[in-house]
């Protein structure tokens, strides 16, 4: 079980460094075409092959990795901004008309087919990065919502808590200095697997044209513009797809990983 | 149960109302005049009156809202703009793909979570647990319009048992259909068999310290009869809920894997709706699809009170 979360580690850590490199260094200029060398298997020069265009394939899964991540972060910050607070209120009220508007809100959100509003809010909005970042972050409300009042829940009956309450504090402030510190671990869990669903839906939303517009790289996009070539040259498909595969099964062990080391409760179960 | 059924009715309502409430808002924030957004830039001011005449947007909002409303409850969806049909038409033909391709998808994804949901259980901690957990968790990365791709490549580019895209319709035979949506179904399905293995396993294990389980090993059941008799029927519960939410999601998410195979389901035409602005058939496939989702949740809600009686006293 160990082994797993290293493993874990290991892969979001390397797609965190691409990521970060790219900033100062890719092996080639993402933006340079070169049609004399289009679709030219891996080589020396060229580790993962070049694209149609000519342009090196690392470079660009180098900078896509920052698309990917950026998308996914900021789509988790505001599922936590706006989920945690709302969830956290809804414990602090307990069977209160707010909490009832709280989770009737969530399962309404939930009742909608995600991927078909993600692609109705960028239709309406216009196809953008920020707007795949609003379409995937509206849907990580309820989830830390969800999360953040049941773990909340179980910690208002404990006795800390009415020692809380007791000296004077306010249920707003039991709730920040008491409640979500312990509540915290479960977070940094969902986060992760947030973190990783939003990388999918990141790269789903830019092959159908509808995330991140040229000329930013994206995972989702080399994908689509590989389609037509895939027989000519199949390394254009299969490199951008390995780079989300590897990304997310690596955010989803180290999920698992943190899960087992954070709540041993837990442990045994999976 | 009567209470319970017509409780569970009335939630379902007001699902609906608040659902295709938001719909409305969110067609209506589109930026600017409904109509100009449809007809483009290049318009003229008076195909655009004529347009804003004919789509009733001259009517207050609220007062849309309710024609729209009662329109769909008549099974009048409106007029496609693009396509100068009835929305309801081009739906239920449309539904012909999507929905065959949702089953059959569904279909494979239980065939294939089942068993291995079962062994890993039932090998727990073993070689065969670690080898389907890895599986697993390598199906939920994967994201299925690339595992689409890939399955193209190998079974209709290099094996060509399998037509790359496209449907031949229903008229050609039911052997063509089936071929046509076999390597969108398996695309769509393992991904959805990778986390449907994964909840039962747990579920299975979940029971695996309950009274009734020891009670059935003490009267000389193995191991693997009393995960299948008594285990199994317990876990149904999280493995239902999962499965009603992935029926939904194949039914709505084969909005990518459509445009993959060129095939004409429903989640093309939303996307080409969207592409053409046709906010008309937009706002009402979107509804339909909502209403899909709820409809199955509150069967799903349904399915769990006939098996676990006690379910019905706490809702």
């Amino acid at each position: 079980m160990k082994a797993s979360l290293y493993l874990g580690l290991a892969l979001a850590l390397a797609a965190l460094l691409a990521a970060a490199a790219s900033l100062i260094w890719t092996p080639h200029d993402v933006t340079a075409l070169s049609i004399a060398d289009k679709l030219k298997p891996p080589s020396a020069g060229h580790w993962l092959g070049t694209d149609h265009f000519g342009r090196d394939i690392a470079s660009m899964l180098m900078a896509g990795a920052r698309t990917s991540i950026a998308v996914a972060l900021v789509a988790v910050g505001i599922g936590m901004g706006f989920g945690v607070p709302l969830g956290l209120l809804a414990a602090a009220r307990h069977g209160s008309i707010v909490d009832e508007a709280v989770m009737r809100g969530n399962d309404l959100i939930f009742a909608f087919p995600s991927l078909v509003i993600a692609i109705l809010i960028t239709a309406v909005f216009g196809p953008s990065a920020v707007n795949a970042i609003l379409a995937i972050g509206i849907f990580n409300i309820p989830v830390f919502a969800r999360v953040a009042r049941g773990g909340a829940l179980s910690l208002w009956t404990l006795d800390f808590i009415r020692a809380a309450e007791v000296a004077g504090k306010g249920p707003a402030r039991i709730s920040a200095e008491h409640i979500l510190p312990n509540i915290a671990s479960l977070l940094i869990v969902q986060g992760t697997i947030q973190f990783s669903l939003g990388i999918l839906a990141e790269a789903g939303l830019s092959y159908v044209g509808l995330g991140a517009q040229p000329p930013t790289p994206s995972w989702g996009r080399m994908l689509a513009e590989a389609q037509t070539m895939v027989t000519l040259a199949p390394h254009v498909a299969i490199f951008p797809g390995l780079a989300i595969v590897l990304t997310v099964f690596g955010l989803n062990l180290l999920g698992d990983g943190l899960r087992d080391r954070l709540d041993p409760r837990l442990r045994a179960r999976t | 149960m009567q209470r319970f059924l017509l409780r569970r009715l009335v939630s379902l309502a007001l699902s609906l109302l608040a659902a295709s409430l938001a719909i409305f808002l969110v067609i209506e924030v589109v930026p600017g005049d409904p109509a100009s957004y449809m007809l483009g830039l290049n318009a003229s001011p008076e195909t655009v009156a004529a347009l804003r005449d004919q789509l009733g947007l001259n009517a207050a909002p609220p007062a849309r809202y309710l024609a729209w409303l009662g329109g769909m409850i008549r099974g009048d969806f409106g007029i496609s703009y693009t396509y100068k049909v009835p929305v309801a038409d081009l739906v239920l033909q449309r539904l012909q793909v999507s929905l065959p391709l949702a089953l059959y998808a569904l279909a494979l994804t239980a065939m294939l979570a089942f068993p291995a949901g079962l062994v890993a259980a039932a090998r727990r901690g073993r070689a065969a647990d670690a080898a389907v957990m890895g599986a697993t968790q390598l199906g939920i990365a994967l994201p299925n319009f690339w595992f689409a791709m890939l399955l193209v490549l190998v079974f209709s580019l290099h094996w060509q048992v399998f037509p790359a895209g496209g449907f031949p319709g229903w008229d050609s035979g039911l052997g063509a259909g089936i071929a046509a949506l076999t390597l969108p179904a398996v695309a769509l399905a393992l991904p959805q068999a990778a986390i449907l293995a994964r909840v039962l396993r747990s579920a299975l294990i979940e029971t695996e310290g309950q009274d009734y389980i020891r009670t059935a090993r003490a009267k000389g059941l193995t191991r693997g009869q009393t995960m299948l008799r008594h285990a199994l029927r317990n876990a149904m519960i999280p493995v239902m809920t999962i499965l009603g939410m992935q029926f939904s999601f194949l039914l709505a998410g084969a909005i990518i894997i459509e445009n993959v195979f060129y095939l004409p389901g429903l989640g093309r035409l939303i996307f080409q709706a969207i592409t053409q602005r046709d906010l008309i058939v937009v706002e009402s496939v979107v509804m339909i699809l909502v209403f899909a989702v709820i409809l199955v949740t509150f069967l799903v809600d349904l399915a769990y009170a006939a098996i676990d009686p006690r379910l019905r006293r706490r809702a």
